[in-house]
């Protein structure tokens, strides 16, 4: 029994302790400065952040470069998949283009409306943008997120919003000094307060992890009710991170929430960063 | 192609050619997601060190993987150390069995993959989700440690391959 124990240690202390010809450091000497990272990296100091932007910077700029060639595959791979369906997709375009035409004309006239009606209530929402290359878009299956190449030299701030076209993508989570990460709406850690539309519900939308997303507290006797509607998820404007409106996706009828965002976030190119001020006009 | 066996660039090349692919994987998340393929995902860098610090540790030194680990974290955006902790902890493992392993043979290897994946990444949700507040897919993780273990036997082969070649280089 001892002899065994005895094997145990010396083989515990050769993995850990000895080092091979070409280490110049032992196992375990890395694995505490490993954790001594970890604990340094909770705290809130202005050199550690300093430090954490400049390594940021040098890793997003030489992860960019190195992910050129699976870029280039991705998009080959997707070229294809479009000249596949060329035919049919113009078709269904087409009859989509003739629906949209018709929508526009009375979208136009109520969106004059809202905004005689904000002027009433001397309500104003002004939002500046701000157009970003997506560096990185190499979505984890622990996290999703992707780098942008504008920073706190262009006047990027946590929190706000990241659009693709007038949809919403995500928002800004980590700020360096020329880039920036967002995180997308499909992750688990991401919550915004959303509305229902019909029938106008207030919900929060939750990331899932996967391509999709879902819907958080609302009441049970809602979901039943509302189970058998195809709905729109807009953002509500609670909180005042997002403008109210923005469209985030669709729900089909008995998915159980789950919401089909309206953007492809592993298409992501070009985005936009804005941020919104929304108050009266006084 | 003799030539090129014999070239002292090509066996640079070879003898530095796990530390190249561990950077090269690191920086670019290897693992085949531009593929769209619902739930599937593999931790290519896992089997890399697994082997590579098993069969042959004087190609991949402990420092590159300290140093791979803090680059993964931060392309995928995790808080920093606790990739290059976890990359550590497999080659304690390996550094372990390599040391009670008489004569290695492949489902032994294997079968110890298996328990050091989920090890690691259990460690990895534990400090994530409970230590970070961080929250994570379990299911993800219990994925993507199955695919990793049915992706050993391929990449096993593969980089047997390669070490055979270096040793030979090598030995010329």
């Amino acid at each position: 029994m001892a002899t065994g124990r005895d094997d145990f240690v010396i083989a515990f202390r050769s993995a850990f302790l000895k080092k091979k010809d070409k280490q110049k450091f032992s196992l375990l000497t890395l694995i505490f400065l490993s954790i001594f990272v970890i604990i340094l990296g909770g705290f809130d100091s202005k050199v550690i952040k300093i430090f954490k932007t400049g390594i940021n910077e040098i890793i997003y700029r030489s992860s960019f470069l190195v992910s050129i060639p699976e870029k280039k595959i991705k998009k080959i791979n997707l070229q294809i998949e479009e000249h596949m369906n060329l035919y049919e997709d113009y078709k269904k375009k087409e009859l989509e283009l003739k629906k949209l035409k018709e929508q526009k004309l009375s979208n136009d006239f109520l969106f004059i409306e809202n905004q005689k009606l904000r002027n009433l209530i001397n309500e104003n929402i002004n939002s500046k943008e701000l157009l970003a290359k997506v560096l990185i878009d190499n979505e984890s299956p622990y996290l999703k997120s992707i780098v942008l190449n504008k920073g706190s030299k262009d006047k990027v701030k946590i929190g706000m919003a990241i659009m693709d076209g007038s949809y919403l993508v995500g928002k800004i989570i980590e700020v360096n000094f020329t880039n920036s990460r967002a995180l997308l709406l499909s992750d688990l850690n991401s919550k915004i307060a959303v509305i229902l539309q019909p029938p106008g519900i207030q919900a929060v939308a939750t990331g899932t992890g996967k391509t999709h997303g879902g819907i958080e507290y609302t009441k049970d006797e809602y979901r039943d009710e509302i189970s058998s509607l195809e709905k729109i998820v807009y953002t509500s404007g609670l909180g005042g991170m997002y403008k109210p409106g923005i469209p985030v996706g669709k729900i089909s009828t008995n998915t159980n929430d789950k919401i089909n965002f309206f953007s492809d976030f592993s298409q992501l190119d070009y985005v936009k960063i804005v941020s919104y001020n929304i108050g009266d006009n006084n | 192609m003799s030539s090129l066996n014999k070239s002292s660039f090509f066996q640079i090349f070879l003898s530095y050619f796990p530390v190249l692919i561990l950077f090269l994987s690191v920086f670019n998340e290897f693992d085949f997601n531009y593929l769209n393929i619902d739930y599937f995902s593999f931790n290519f860098v896992h089997i890399l060190i697994f082997y590579w610090t098993l069969r042959s540790p004087n190609h991949l030194g402990y420092i590159s993987i300290f140093v791979a680990g803090l680059i993964n974290d931060v392309v995928i955006g995790i808080p920093m150390g606790i990739s290059s902790f976890c990359y550590l902890l497999i080659c304690s493992v390996t550094g372990y069995i390599r040391y009670i392993t008489l004569s290695p043979n492949f489902i032994n290897d294997w079968m110890s993959f298996l328990f050091t994946i989920l090890l690691v990444n259990s460690i990895q949700v534990i400090i994530l989700d409970l230590i970070l507040f961080l929250e994570v897919d379990y299911m993800s993780y219990l994925i993507n440690s199955v695919f990793t273990f049915i992706f050993y036997p391929l990449f096993f082969i593969v980089f047997n391959y390669l070490d055979n070649r270096i040793l030979i280089q090598q030995n010329d």
